[in-house]
């Protein structure tokens, strides 16, 4: 059995200079899981928004989306992560198919419900004003569905960062191969402290999106309450919609 | 492709481990129950708490977000320390995440009981505890199973990780036939029994709000 696990040696493990460099250093174990974690949300994301804003502008495939995001709960990812290794191989591929099954249902969901939630009289006023189909999605209906796009976008970020963890098991690097071998080897303080690193991680990832959140949607509409009174509405149109220098 | 020579399914294997797979299943299936079982009870208990004294509710509903927060193959892993490869390591962390939903649902589903109900009971002589169980529960059943429902296929789902711990149920086939030279027939079962055991969950939860709801479905019909 390994030392006991306490400050001192979780301390001593995150201060162990061997600990930061090499292939199996945070540093190097970082980069990776950021890489799997980045390229599966790019591809996600490049998936989920345009098919969620284009079903969400036409009203349409309102079921498609909802079963989606059912369908997502009910297939682990531990599940399509071991069924993809014979198809993809060992290592990072594996678990980038996962992810990306991992983040489309959120993305595509709340676009969707975002998109699609756009009121009515938004869309008459953007028509009145002389706008095509594709000016109204882009200046009108996105800017109004952005708060829960990003809302989305944080609760796939999250998860994607957190379940990169299970890559290790397929062979993959990234932070959970300190998790996955510190619990083959029952080495206690290596599995705490890879526990620890994906923690802070998660944090982190959850900390920075809620501060694009912030400054990428517009000031009405970031508390959602205010979201729902005419007053407000109409101003946030004013704002997002009618004033000429956006 | 690894595995490249084999077929998906050998049933021969399967005929002659079908002890195994249904040992798995039944694991699985207790895993959940227990945590479904005890995260509705904890929920009980802290929704009542919540209910008598107000101030509460903020900060029990943010303790347990906090919880749903840490990744779970992260909880699992720091809990091994202090409650080893055991089936208490994965149900503290199962119960966990089950609460968030539940208490979130029951809450706004009593919360949505409107105060006519509850005068007209009031009025009636209804002491606080036959108002609480014989109309405020009741009418924040839906509520309440929209939760269970999530929960219950999120549990299921998490029960696979669980595996690394040394527990796993189903996830048990996916890891071992993973393990075995990527035995498919092994890898195969595994998934599709989860997938399927979370959706013949998540419709015998809709079956049984339906039948202990009924009042629901009069409204709507």
């Amino acid at each position: 059995m390994a030392a006991a696990v306490d400050i001192a040696t979780i301390a001593r493990w995150f201060t162990d200079g061997s600990h930061w460099q090499g292939s199996d250093g945070i540093p190097h174990r970082l980069a990776e899981h950021l890489t799997i974690c980045g390229l599966s949300l790019a591809v996600a994301v490049g998936v989920a928004l345009p098919v969620g804003i284009i079903l969400g502008h036409l009203r349409k495939g309102g079921v498609l989306a909802e079963n989606i995001a059912n369908l997502g709960r009910a297939v682990p990812s531990l599940a399509i992560l071991i069924i993809a290794v014979p198809f993809v191989g060992i290592g990072a591929r594996p678990a980038e198919l996962a992810l990306i099954a991992l983040a489309v249902p959120p993305l595509l969901t709340n676009t969707y419900v975002g998109m699609a939630g756009v009121d009515e009289d938004v869309r008459d006023a953007a028509r009145g004003l002389g706008m095509t189909g594709w000016q109204m999605v882009v200046r009108a209906e996105v800017p109004l569905a952005l708060p829960l796009i990003l809302a989305g976008l944080r609760t796939a970020a999250f998860q994607v960062v957190a379940t990169a963890t299970l890559a290790a098991v397929v062979a993959s690097g990234g932070l959970g191969r300190y998790i996955v071998d510190g619990l083959a080897v029952r080495d206690n303080v290596e599995v705490v402290c890879g526990s620890l690193l994906v923690v802070a991680l998660a944090v982190t990832v959850e900390v920075l999106i809620a501060g694009i959140q912030r400054l990428a949607v517009a000031a009405p509409l970031r508390n959602p309450k205010s979201y729902t009174t005419d007053e407000q509405l109409e101003e946030s149109v004013h704002e997002t919609v009618l004033d000429p220098a956006a | 492709m690894l595995g490249a020579s084999q077929p998906w399914v050998e049933w021969s294997w399967v005929r002659t481990h079908l002890h195994v797979i249904r040992h798995d299943l039944w694991e699985h299936v207790l895993l959940t129950l227990i945590a479904i079982g005890v995260g509705l009870l904890i929920t009980f208990v802290l929704a009542l708490g919540a209910r008598a004294w107000r101030p509460l509710e903020g900060p029990l509903l943010a303790v347990c977000g906090t919880l749903y927060a840490v990744p779970s193959i992260a909880l699992f892993a720091l809990l091994v320390p202090f409650t080893g490869f055991t089936t208490l390591t994965a149900e503290i962390g199962l119960v966990g995440y089950t609460l968030l939903i539940l208490l979130r649902n029951l809450l706004a589903g009593l919360d949505a009981v409107p105060e006519d109900v509850r005068d007209a009971a009031l009025g009636m002589g209804f002491s606080r505890w036959r108002l609480l169980t014989r109309v405020e529960l009741p009418l924040a059943l839906p509520a309440l199973f929209a939760g269970i429902r999530v929960a219950t296929v999120t549990t299921i789902g998490l029960v696979t990780v669980t595996v690394l711990i040394g527990e796993g149920g189903l996830g048990a086939l996916l890891y071992e036939g993973f393990n075995d030279n990527f035995f498919r027939t092994e890898m195969l079962a595994g998934a599709v029994l989860v997938v399927v055991l979370a959706l013949a969950a998540d419709l015998a939860l809709v079956g049984v709000e339906r039948v202990l709801t009924p009042w629901t479905r009069r409204e709507a019909g």
